[in-house]
């Protein structure tokens, strides 16, 4: 069983094809990881094993008729529980929400029913997605497989753990300013954000409009490439979707890097930096050179402006976005208002957990009225200048390489307590959503106390299948990332 | 920035949000030591530069107008905490 749950989701869609197992002897081992595991790492929100089951017998079919078959026909996934899906509820992770039941599918998920998944269920994640540990969660914290002590990172936590807890194939996560990538090098998983505007947002609950994108966290850069081959594409229920040619990312993978150049940002390896990360990162390096790569090392100095920047405008949107959450429409109402401005209040201060509501009063200031030059336009104008510093770096390099995450895994309990600290901790992901730019966190190791280490690869939008290429090669000369967590303790290395 | 509790209360108003008294001092304490950190942008010099909303030269995606009616009418409704067969339900508004 531990086996069958230890293949990449690309190993078990051959295994599937070729008929060496059943759809539902695969959902079947998931379930019942998901039934072991649960209690101990709160990854899951909803589990619907029973959809899961019904749907296998059905996938199992379009596989024996040959029809509409591809990598991932069977293959069994969770979903971040901020992406709606028809049917089954959506939480968002938050009171509000209520026992909310979307009345039509995401995008991401019509698109993966067409690919053959078996859905296993919704994850546990930050509330609305604000927050970097899954601990801000109302359905409680979800914990990290290698070590139950500590957070799995956020917001995508639930999704980071189920796949390093070996619960699932594959999970879909959305990443605002980081809340794939952090999650991902949490738990040893690998994990991308595509180019903003490449998945569609259409059913993705909203946190920060310009910013959000959904991806996949898996177990390896191939699986990532599959599951983006699906979910990537031009989607006209999403005005800012991208129309650019999408699809061949796992056909075109290739772990020649010959004539790849990649950049170093010394300025994200200096101070501030645990020193087991900056040595696991930097390693990455010479395995890329072993594959044909160039490094070079070169300064951002953007870098000490992005974390102000970032939660100006994302606190900016939360504000407005969560506008709609008012008791009326969907979701949860408090009782015992006076009038209909009671009861907008009543329901949004009992229904909103407290990180939410710092994040709406700092974007409603912000944009207030004497504030907004100063805040809300000055982080826009600053927002140009990243981009075009990255711009710059582009210019000379094919990708860049820095660290996720300052740390691995803070324990539980550690981080909510300052959450200036917090959002510090976000420095090396949030450029790359305000830029717009695809990244990948893959594993590169662990600490002395054995907790992983993601290293993170950076490209020019669009250029997915260059960051996979160089994580694919990275993965072919490592194992870093076939490495699993003791899931039943919680314990260290397999 | 000093981030005062009748500057939280006015945000909150304004964010339709009521926090309880023994939450303001602490919020305001938090916003302010946020806010505060946010200063360092004021160390880069942008008065030329163009505020940025999108990071792709995006031009207005323009369709032609299609009245298409949500085949699941009932399953909007049944979202909402009180309702009927055709409307939410609010308290009385207007006399």
């Amino acid at each position: 069983m531990q086996e069958l749950l230890s293949y990449s989701a690309v190993e078990l869609g051959r295994l599937l094809r070729k008929g060496e197992l059943s759809v539902k002897e695969a959902t079947k081992a998931a379930l019942s990881a998901i039934d072991g595991r649960q209690r101990g790492n709160n990854a899951f929100i909803t589990v619907t094993g029973d959809e899961a089951l019904a749907r296998a017998e059905q996938v199992q079919r379009r596989l024996l008729s040959g029809e509409g078959v591809g990598p991932l026909t069977g293959v069994p996934a969770a979903i971040k529980d901020n992406i709606c899906t028809q049917g089954v509820k959506t939480t968002c992770a938050s009171k509000i929400m209520g026992d909310f039941l979307s009345p039509y599918q995401a995008t991401v998920m019509e698109k993966l029913e067409q690919a053959g998944a078996v859905s296993l269920g919704k994850l546990n994640m930050d509330e609305f997605a604000m927050g970097s540990t899954t601990e801000a969660s109302f359905y409680g914290p979800t914990r990290n497989p290698w070590d139950l002590g500590r957070v799995p990172g956020g917001s995508s936590g639930g999704a980071a753990a189920a796949v390093a807890a070996g619960e699932c194939w594959y999970a879909l996560g959305s990443d605002t300013g980081g809340s794939i990538r952090q999650p991902a090098s949490y738990c040893g998983v690998t994990g991308m954000k595509p180019t903003y505007g490449a998945v569609s947002r259409y059913g993705l609950i909203a946190y920060a409009s310009s910013l959000d994108q959904i991806g996949p966290l898996a177990r390896t850069a191939e699986d990532c490439a599959a599951i983006l081959d699906v979910i990537m594409g031009k989607d006209r229920r999403d005005g800012t979707s991208l129309d650019a040619p999408c699809g061949g990312l796992l056909a075109g993978l290739n772990p020649d890097l010959t004539g790849m150049t990649v950049g170093i940002p010394v300025d994200c390896f200096e101070d501030g930096l645990d020193p087991d990360v900056r040595k696991r990162v930097l390693s990455v390096a010479d395995v890329l050179k072993g594959r044909g790569a160039s490094i070079e090392e070169f300064r951002l100095p953007v870098m000490q402006y992005v974390v102000p920047t970032y939660y100006i405008i994302a606190a900016a949107e939360a504000s407005s976005n969560l506008s709609r959450f008012d008791g009326v429409k969907y979701g949860w109402r408090a009782q015992g208002y006076e009038d209909l401005t009671d009861l907008y209040c009543k329901t949004r201060t009992e229904g909103f957990g407290s990180e939410v509501k710092r994040r709406i009063l700092l974007g409603t200031f912000v944009l207030s009225s004497g504030y907004y030059d100063a805040f809300y336009r000055k982080a826009l104008q600053v927002k140009h200048v990243i981009k075009s510093a990255f711009d710059d770096a582009f210019s000379r390099y094919d990708l860049i390489l820095m660290p996720v995450a300052p740390t691995t895994a803070p324990r539980l309990g550690e981080s909510l307590s300052d959450p200036l600290k917090m959002y510090l901790s976000d420095i090396y992901t949030v450029s790359v959503n305000l830029a717009g730019l695809p990244g990948l966190s893959m594993p590169c190791g662990f600490d002395r106390q054995g907790l992983p280490v993601g290293a993170q690869l950076i490209g020019p939008a669009l250029r997915e299948q260059a960051i996979l290429n160089a994580a694919y090669a990275y993965q072919q000369d490592t194992d870093y990332h076939k490495q699993a967590p003791v899931a039943a303790e919680g314990g260290k290395r397999a | 920035m000093n981030i005062t509790t009748e500057l939280v209360d006015y945000v909150s108003e304004l964010s339709r949000l009521k926090l309880p008294e023994e939450e303001k001092a602490p919020m305001a304490a938090q916003l302010e030591q946020i806010i505060g950190y946010m200063d360092i942008l004021n160390t880069l010099d942008t008065d030329h530069i163009e505020p940025m909303s999108h990071t792709f030269p995006v031009k207005n995606v323009l369709q032609e107008d299609e009245v298409e009616v949500f085949p699941n009418r009932d399953a909007l409704l049944a979202g909402a905490p009180a309702h009927d067969e055709e409307a939410f339900f609010v308290p009385k508004t207007v006399d």
